[in-house]
C-alpha cells in the first residue's frame, strides 16, 4: 500500500518526466546518430561507431556554406527586428496615439497567421513586384515574422519598469537624452536581449517562409530538407549536436553570471 | 510699445511650443518604420493574395483578375480531405500537448523546486537544433524494426490504432499516427511554456485553503488550480493548433501521400504545380478558417471560463 499512496502522490511527477522524456528523446538520436556510420546514403539505422563526421564536419557539399547563410540571415535580421520591435514596443508603452487599436492587431495577427499563409501571400507580393528571389527576400520576410516576438518581449519588460526612476534621473538634472541611455536603457536591456534571442532563434530555424520565399538560394533548413529527398549526411547530426551543446552552455554561463550578480547586490 | 511686448513673448514661445510639438510626434515616428515593414509585407501581401485568388490565366500568358470566385468552389470541392485532415491532425495534436503538456508544467511550476530552471532549460533547449533534424530523427525512433514498434506490436496497440485507421499494419511510419507524433513533438513547448507561466502565477495559499477545507487534491485541482490556469490553457491551445493546422512538414517528412494536409497541397500548387490562383484561395480559406475558429474560442473561453 506504501507504494501505491507514493505512486498517488507522485503521479504528476512521473508523468511530467515521461514528457521530458518525449521531449528530449530526438535529440538523444540526433546525438548517438552523429557518431554512425551508415551503409546507404539514409543516416536512419544504426550500423558502427565512427568518428568520421565530427573529424570532417563540413565534408560535405554546400552544407557549411548554407549554414553561414543562414547565420548571416540571422544576424541581420535579428538587428532589424530588435530595433524596430525596441521603438514600437516604446511607443506602445510610453505614449499615447490614435489608431491604437489597429497598431496592436497589425502586430499581434503576424504571430495568430499561420505561416504558409504568410509564405505564399508574401510570395505573390515578390511574384507580382518582379522582385528576384534570393538573400533580401528571406532578410525582409524573416524580419517581417520577427517583429511581433521582439514588440511582445520589449513591451512587457517596459511595462513592468517603474516610471519614478526616470522622474527622478530627470530631476536630478538628466537630459532627456541621457536619461534614456543611462537609466531607460539599461533597465530595458533583459527585455531587448530576450526579444533579439528569440528573432535570431526563429529567424536562423526558420523553414516554410523561408521554403517559399529563397528562390534557389539554399539556407541550412532547406539544405537539411534537401537532404531528406536526397539522402542524410551524417555531417547534420553533427551540427545539431553542436548547436545543442553551445546553446545550452550558453545558458548555463548566462544563469551563472546572474546568480553571481543577484550574491553579489 | 509693440516691440516691448513682443520681446520677452518670443522666447517664452521658443521653449514651450517645440518640445511640446516633437513630443506629440515622437510615438508616430517610433512607430513608422515597423508598422511600415508590417504592412508593405504583412498586410499588403494579404491583398495580393487576395486578388490572385479570383485571378484566371496561365504561366505563359499571364493572370488577370477576372472576379472568377469558382476558384473556391473547386478547391474546396478538390481538397475538402486535407483541409479535413488538417483539422483533425491539428486538433489530436493539441489535445496530447495539453494531456502531455500540463503535468510537465505543473511539475516544474509546484514540484521541481531548485530543479525548476535546469527542468525549463530541458523543454527549451530542442529549440536550439534545427527542428528539421529532430522531425528526422523520429524516423528513426518509429522505424519498422526499431523497440517503438516492436513493443507497441508486442502489446497489441498497433492493431488497435490500425483498426482506427491510425496506423497501418505493421507500421507507424507513414501513417496518420506518426504525423500526429511529429507534430505534437514539434508544437509541445509553445503549449508548456504558456502553461507553466500562468500556473506559476497562482498563489501556493490557495491550494493551502483548500486542503484546509477539506478539499482532496484532486478536488483542488478541479476547482483551484486548473480554472486558474485556463488563460495558459487558452494560450496555449491556439499556439499549438495553429501552427499545427498550416504545417506541412510532419506531413511530409513522416507521413505519405495519404496523409497530406493543406499546408501540402498549397506549397505543391505554389512552388511545383505553380497554379497560383488555386494556391492563393486556400491560403484564403485556410486563413479565414483559423481566424473564425481562434476568434470563436477567444469568446467562449473569454466569456464562460476566464470569468
Amino acid at each position: 500500500m506504501p507504494f501505491v499512496r507514493w505512486l498517488r502522490r507522485n503521479l504528476v511527477v512521473i508523468a511530467g518526466l515521461v514528457t521530458l522524456g518525449y521531449l528530449l528523446l530526438p535529440n538523444v538520436v540526433v546525438t548517438v546518430f552523429s557518431f554512425n556510420k551508415p551503409k546507404g546514403r539514409f543516416n536512419y539505422e544504426w550500423q558502427q561507431f565512427s568518428l568520421d563526421a565530427w573529424t570532417n564536419p563540413c565534408g560535405v557539399a554546400d552544407m557549411c556554406g548554407s549554414l553561414s547563410l543562414s547565420l548571416q540571415i540571422a544576424l541581420w535580421a535579428t538587428i532589424g527586428a530588435t530595433v524596430l520591435g525596441t521603438m514600437i514596443a516604446f511607443a506602445l508603452v510610453r505614449y499615447r496615439f490614435r489608431a491604437r487599436g489597429a497598431v496592436n492587431s497589425l502586430i499581434f495577427l503576424p504571430m495568430a497567421m499561420p505561416e504558409v499563409v504568410m509564405a505564399a501571400s508574401l510570395l505573390t507580393l515578390f511574384l507580382n513586384m518582379g522582385a528576384q528571389l534570393g538573400f533580401w527576400t528571406i532578410l525582409i520576410a524573416h524580419i517581417m515574422f520577427c517583429l511581433s516576438f521582439v514588440v511582445t518581449a520589449v513591451k512587457a519588460r517596459v511595462m513592468s519598469m517603474d516610471p519614478r526612476l526616470e522622474q527622478a534621473a530627470q530631476d536630478l538634472y538628466a537630459g532627456p537624452v541621457q536619461t534614456f541611455v543611462r537609466v531607460t536603457l539599461p533597465i530595458a536591456a533583459p527585455g531587448i536581449a530576450a526579444g533579439a534571442l528569440l528573432a535570431f532563434a526563429l529567424s536562423f530555424d526558420d523553414f516554410i517562409i523561408t521554403n517559399f520565399n529563397a528562390g534557389s538560394t539554399v539556407t541550412f533548413p532547406m539544405f537539411v530538407w534537401g537532404s531528406a529527398q536526397r539522402g542524410t549526411p551524417v555531417q547534420i547530426n553533427v551540427i545539431g549536436t553542436a548547436m545543442f551543446i553551445v546553446a545550452v552552455l550558453l545558458v548555463l554561463a548566462a544563469m551563472l553570471v546572474g546568480k553571481r550578480k543577484n550574491k553579489a547586490v | 510699445m509693440t516691440t516691448v511686448t513682443d520681446i520677452p513673448a518670443a522666447p517664452a514661445v521658443k521653449t514651450a511650443r517645440p518640445p511640446r510639438k516633437r513630443g506629440r510626434l515622437v510615438p508616430y515616428w517610433l512607430l513608422l518604420p515597423g508598422l511600415l515593414w508590417l504592412v508593405v509585407f504583412f498586410a499588403l501581401p494579404m491583398v495580393y493574395q487576395a486578388s490572385t485568388s479570383i485571378q484566371t490565366g496561365s504561366l505563359e500568358d499571364g493572370f488577370k483578375v477576372t472576379w472568377h470566385f469558382a476558384t473556391y468552389w473547386d478547391a474546396l470541392g478538390d481538397y475538402w480531405p486535407q483541409f479535413l485532415r488538417s483539422v483533425l491532425y491539428a486538433g489530436a495534436a493539441t489535445i496530447l500537448c495539453l494531456a502531455l503538456g500540463y503535468p510537465l508544467a505543473y511539475l516544474i511550476a509546484f514540484r521541481a523546486g531548485r530543479w525548476r530552471n535546469v527542468v525549463l532549460i530541458l523543454v527549451i533547449a530542442p529549440f536550439f537544433t534545427s527542428f528539421l533534424i529532430r522531425t528526422l530523427a523520429w524516423k528513426t525512433i518509429l522505424s519498422d524494426s526499431g523497440p517503438v514498434v516492436s513493443t507497441l506490436n508486442t502489446l497489441h496497440i498497433l492493431d488497435v490504432t490500425s483498426w482506427i485507421g491510425m496506423t497501418d499494419g505493421d507500421r507507424v511510419l507513414a501513417t496518420p499516427l506518426a504525423v500526429i507524433c511529429g507534430l505534437t513533438y514539434n508544437f509541445l513547448p509553445f503549449m508548456i511554456l504558456p502553461l507553466y507561466t500562468s500556473l506559476e502565477r497562482i498563489d501556493g495559499r490557495l491550494h493551502e485553503a483548500a486542503g484546509d477545507l477539506y478539499a482532496t487534491p484532486a478536488t483542488t485541482f478541479r476547482k483551484v488550480t486548473f480554472p486558474l490556469s485556463m488563460p495558459g490553457v487558452v494560450s496555449g491551445t491556439l499556439l499549438t493548433f495553429i501552427p499545427a493546422a498550416g504545417d506541412y512538414v510532419n506531413a511530409d517528412l513522416l507521413g505519405s501521400t495519404d496523409t497530406r494536409m493543406v499546408g501540402n497541397v498549397i506549397q505543391t500548387q505554389f512552388l511545383r504545380i505553380l497554379d497560383y490562383p488555386t494556391a492563393a484561395a486556400l491560403s484564403f480559406i485556410l486563413m479565414a478558417a483559423i481566424l473564425i475558429m481562434v476568434t470563436v474560442y477567444i469568446r467562449r473561453s473569454g466569456t464562460e471560463d476566464l470569468v
